[in-house]
Parts: structure tokens; sequence; C-alpha cells
């Protein structure tokens, strides 16, 4: 096999029991991921949680501790960085400086002696519209110019699977949102699986078909950005992906597919299938913008509905965000966005029913709540 | 004035008379003035040796300008000993400079790029030599030589100016090293380069402007050292032990000449050399 059909044939990532020490410290815990052919994927977690050492590890520049990647069915874990079918966008970008933009671009076809390379290089440039800056070096471009420079030097060696390390924390925010939307047409465009890692979650989110959350160097969940957000399985993903209401609550059984929980008499029902905890004492969350608020006692039946006081609220254009303190239990509050579909506002101190439907609701293991407050800081 | 004090947009916003004089011309210029009496103190020496490489002196002492002739640059190797003993320092200069660059660059790749034990101990070591009094190196050589039954000459000499040029290339390239992106080359090799082709291709082309500092450095020790190569010489007469041992009998204007050639190549190795540095940075 030569270097240069490396590159041909199908395949998408598989990883299994990926682990990476550093003397005592564990950085990569145990990874499994499987990331179908063509997919954009995304590695979403907080700083420090192993994203990076495990992107290397994919690309090689990093030795496992034990584990196996396979792409396309084929265990590339013990093979060189330039033998593998892989290329790495760097989170600095890692332009040759002494090298033209041309050059930089034409340096893995060139390494691979491949044909025409002039005409490839031309075609990604002219995908990026930066065909004209060909000839400059890497320092006199811009910062969002040498992005798109990094990921089509990487992109023309028409790898099985591109990595890109955080790509475009370098940019300020106008800037990153546009380039999320080029990557994703890019990504669209030319068919190769993306391993994006971020620790932005907006960005995950928008970007991504399938999402990892990794913290402390474990997969906490997998799966599509919907329902990672609708259905969080653990406390982490409750809270790093967006807000959450949190209420400690009993379970008392199960009917079908309805699991009802007591939280200080009042009925609280779920699916079974989004209760991820297995004990008695659970949490049950909702996310605020699933509750709407209706005078007291007149929320419509078949919700779970839980009655407070509004302790605050603020106007905020096109929602209103209210805190209501529970009256079954003072400690409780939950928050509320409102769309301003209507002009009545709420005040401060009045008693309304909350309520939201039941298929909203999902369950998380006893003091949930701390863990969520943590990750939700941590994003 | 009132000119300057417009065009002047950092001045004091309190009014204060501005005295027109002598007193003030001197203040405004006081920086400009110390930089060419630094300069001055700097080139006088050079400009006496260029100045004198023209003179036609009457005895045997170049010491005094008499008239003004190219007699000494037409007639360079009329001193007897005197090209013979330039050429053995070029030729010594380039050998040890070859031999000091390729074993200190990868010396300071060993230092920079491998954890082993002792590293921050060897980092120390490598400024004795340059500590080192040369008096002390030269005597400590020569012991050793002696010693060891390495007959004195060329080759004593050129293994000599190697160990003295090789603390400076591996500070030079070291410094040149931790400054480059290890990345670079991880990026390198992510796109197909072997180890190989991300030495030539990467890794040297970044650390070029060190090593070819370190080298050029290493030829000016070379070529002008006195002391150390005075010990371990034998029979050997370098330039500057030439120079040494002429100037109790005679010195004519043609060692000027050496001097102001040397000066003027090194002039244009420096501008080639930013020039190539400037469309390199382009
Ligand atoms: N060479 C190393 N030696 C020791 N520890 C390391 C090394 N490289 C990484 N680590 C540790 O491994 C953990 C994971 O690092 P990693 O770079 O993968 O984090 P990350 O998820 O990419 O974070 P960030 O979002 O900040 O880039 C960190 O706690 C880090 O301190
Ligand atoms: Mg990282």
């Amino acid at each position: 096999m030569t270097a240069a059909d490396l590159n041909t044939g199908t395949g998408g990532l598989k990883i299994r029991g990926l682990h990476k020490h550093y003397g005592t410290f564990t950085a990569v815990d145990g990874i499994d991921l499987d990331v179908p052919e063509g997919s954009f994927f995304a590695l979403l977690g907080p700083s420090g949680c192993g994203k990076t050492t495990t992107l290397r590890m994919v690309a090689g520049l990093e030795e496992p501790t034990a584990g196996e990647i396979m792409i396309g069915g084929k265990d590339i874990s013990r093979q060189r960085p330039y033998q593998r079918p892989v290329n790495t966008v760097f989170q600095s970008y890692a332009l040759f400086p002494h090298m033209t933009i041309f050059e930089n671009v034409a340096f893995g076809l060139r390494r691979r002696k491949v044909d025409g390379v002039d005409a490839k290089v031309k075609e990604m440039l002219d995908l990026v519209e930066m065909g004209h800056l060909a000839h400059r070096k890497p320092t006199q471009l811009s910062g969002g110019q040498q992005q798109r420079i990094a990921v089509v030097r990487a992109l023309v060696n028409k790898p099985k699977v591109l990595l890109l390390d955080e790509p475009l924390g370098a940019l300020d925010l106008k800037l990153r949102r546009q380039m999320q939307l080029e990557l994703k047409r890019i990504q669209t465009e030319v068919g190769i699986t993306f391993i994006h890692v971020t620790h932005d979650q907006e960005e995950a989110m928008t970007m991504a078909d399938t999402i990892a959350v990794l913290n402390k160097g474990k997969v906490e969940q997998m799966g599509a950005p919907v329902d990672l957000y609708e259905n969080p399985r653990t406390a982490f993903v409750a809270g790093f992906l967006g807000q959450t209401n949190l209420l400690t609550a009993k379970v008392v059984g199960t009917s079908g597919d309805v699991l009802t929980t007591d939280f200080h008499g009042i009925k609280i029902t779920m699916p079974v299938s989004r209760m991820a905890a297995t004990t008695q004492e659970v949490e049950v969350g909702v996310r605020p913008e699933k509750i709407h608020i209706a005078e007291l006692g007149e929320a419509p039946v078949g919700r779970n509905v839980v009655d407070g006081v509004i302790i605050d609220a603020s106007f905020i254009g096109v929602s209103t965000q209210y805190v209501i303190r529970t009256l079954a239990d003072a400690e409780e509050e939950i928050t509320v966005f409102t769309q301003n579909s209507s002009t009545s506002l709420r005040r401060v101190g009045e008693t309304v029913s909350a309520y939201w439907h039941p298929d909203h609701t999902f369950g998380l293991h006893e003091g949930a709540w701390q863990e969520a407050e943590a990750a939700e800081v941590a994003s | 004035m009132t000119a300057v004090k417009e065009s002047d947009p950092y001045a004091p916003t309190e009014f204060r008379p501005k005295k027109v004089g002598f007193g003030r011309w001197v203040r405004e210029h006081l920086v400009t003035f110390f930089g060419i009496l630094g300069l001055l103190y700097l080139f006088a020496p050079i400009f006496v040796v260029i100045v004198f490489s023209f003179n036609k002196p009457k005895g045997l002492f170049n010491y005094t300008f008499t008239e003004f002739s190219f007699d000494a640059w037409t007639g360079v190797c009329d001193v007897p000993g005197m090209c013979d003993s330039l050429w053995l320092s070029i030729r010594i200069a380039f050998f040890s400079t070859l031999a000091a660059t390729i074993l200190g660059t990868i010396a300071a790749f060993a230092l920079v790029r491998h954890k082993f034990r002792g590293r921050g101990f060897a980092n120390i070591l490598i400024f004795v030599p340059m500590a080192t009094p040369e008096v002390v190196v030269g005597s400590s050589l020569l012991v050793l030589f002696v010693n060891m039954g390495v007959p004195l000459g060329q080759l004593t000499i050129w293994i000599a100016h190697t160990m003295f040029c090789l603390s400076f290339v591996i500070v030079t390239v070291k410094a040149r090293l931790v400054g480059l992106d290890p990345r670079l080359e991880q990026a390198a090799q992510d796109l197909y380069a072997n180890r190989v082709q991300t030495f030539f291709r990467i890794t040297f082309p970044l650390i070029m402007p060190g090593v070819v500092a370190a080298a050029m450095l290493s030829f000016s020790l070379s070529f002008d050292d006195f002391i150390i190569t005075n010990f371990n010489s034998g029979s050997e007469v370098t330039f500057p032990m030439f120079v040494w041992g002429t100037s109790k009998k005679a010195l004519p204007p043609q060692i000027n000449v050496i001097g102001t050639a040397m000066l003027l190549i090194a002039l244009f190795v420096v501008i080639v050399g930013r020039a190539i540095g400037k469309r390199r940075a382009r």
C-alpha cells in the first residue's frame, strides 16, 4: 500500500477504550466513539477535559496508553502520523511561516507525490475565495484568512477524517459565527468526516450532526444536539448545554410508559425513557423555555403543574425571564423564559401556576443540581 | 519657534516661554550627540586601520602617515610568511567552524528536544568553557595534548578552536530552537512528511538564521584567536601569531590591508544576510 492510496476508500472513525495517562494523571479515561462516515461530529467539553489529547491520539501525535483507533475497520493506532489518512487543523493554525500560502497548501500533496498539485491547490484556494493571496506569507494574512488556509491545507489531501482543534477559538465573535457557517458549507460540499473540538456549546449545537460531551476524560453522553438538549442523561450535560431547572422529588411508581414522581405532594410525570436515575430519590428537570405561566389554578389538565410566587421578572426584549419560588418548598426556584408574544407581563409578587408538558420532563439522579450548576459555570 | 511647537503633539500643555539659543539646541540634540560619540568611539580604531592601509611608511613601522599609496594593496603578499599564515588561519577557521557548527547544532537539539537525567546540569556546563579564562583553557589543553602524545600542529589548533567555538554554537542554536513551535513540525508530520523530510523542510529552514549566526561567530572567534592558539600551535604560525611576532621587528601596512579586507567581507556578509532575511520575511 503506497501513501497515495491511503486516502481513498471509505470508512468512519471508531474508538474503543481509549486511555491516556500522564504519570498518575488520567487525561483520557476510556473513551468509546463511533463517528459515521461523512458526518460532522463535535467533541464538546470544558477546558482540560481531554479533547485535544483525544484528537492528538487520533492524529498520531500522542501515543495512547491503551485503546484502539480504527478508520474504515483498520486499526491505525500504531501508525506514524504521516501514515494515517487523517489531517489536522491546529488551534494555532501552525502555518509554515517560511513558505507562501500556495506552498503551505501544496505541502501535503507534494509529500505524497500526487499529480496535478497546482490545479488541486488552486481549486482549494478558490473554495475559500483566497486564490489571489496564494503568493503571500502567512504573517501577511488576517486571523480569519489564516484560519481558512489552515482548513484548506488539511482538506486538500482529502483525508478520511479531518480533525479540527478549536479552529475558531482565536477569532472574534462575529467572525466566528461567519466561519461556523462556512465550515459547515465546506463540510457539506466535500463530504469528509469532520471531528470538531470545541468548548462552545452553541458552536457545537449549530454545526454538528452528532455531539459527544466530554467531562474529565470520559464521554458523558453522545447524540444529536436536540437529543442532548432535550433529554440530557447526566447532570453535567444538563448544565453544560444551556440552563435547566431541577426539583428534588421521589419516584412513586410507573404505569406503562409513564413514570410518576412526587414533589411535596405534587405529581410530576414523565416518559419512563427520560428517567436516567434508578434510585427512588431523584431530581426532575425541565428547560426554562418549556414552561408556561397561567393564573393560579388555571393550568390545562394533563400537564405538570407547580404553583409559586414570582420573585423576579426581567424583560429582555424578545423574551422575559421569570424566577418563581414554589409554594411547596421555599428552597426551590423555577426559572421560566416566555416569548413576549402577548403584551401582558406578570408582576413580581403574583402567585401563579407554572406548567409544562410531561414529555419535556427529564429525570436525573439525586444531587444533580450541584453538578449541573458547576457545569453551567464551566460552559 | 511656533512651528516647532505646533508640530509636536506631545508638548507639555502648560505654557513655558521657550529660550532660543545654544543651550536649548544642545538639549534637543543630546541623544544624537551621544549617539555619534559612541559610534566615534567604536569606529575610530577601525578608521585608523583603513587609513593606514594606504600608507607608504618610511622605515619598518607603519606608525605615522607619510604618503598615500596603493602599494600595500597591490603587494599584499610581499611580506614574507604573512600570506601563508593568513591562509592557515582561514583554513583552520573554516574547518573548526564546520565541525563546531555541525556538532553544536546536534548538541543543541539534544539539549532542547530530549528529556534526560542531568539535562539542567548539562545546560549550565555549556557556559563553563565560555567563562573560563583563555589562558587557562590554552594551557590545560597543552597539558592534555602533551600527556596524550598528540603532536602539536594544525590538528591541535583545529581541535582547540572547535572546542571553544562549540559552546557559542550550542547557545546560539539553542535559543533559536527553543523559540521554534513544535506544532509546526507536528503539522508537517500530519501532512505526510516523514522525519527526514520534516527536518529538512521545516525544522532546518526555521533554525537556519541561528545556525548561520553561530557559524559566523565561530569563524571570527577562530580567526582571531591568539592566546589558546599560542599554547597549542607547535611550529605553526596563524595570522594573529604572525602579527604578534612581526610587530617586534616591523609593522608593514599589509597587515592593515588584511584588516580592512576582513572588515569589508564581514560587512558584505552582514548586508547580504539582512537582504536575504528581508526577502524571506516578505
Ligand atoms: N504532556 C502532558 N503532560 C501532563 N499532563 C498533560 C499533558 N498534556 C495534557 N495534559 C493534561 O491533560 C488534561 C487534558 O488536556 P487537553 O489538552 O486534552 O485538554 P482540552 O480538553 O483540550 O482543554 P482546552 O479546552 O483547554 O484545550 C489537562 O488536565 C492537561 O493538564
Ligand atoms: Mg485543547
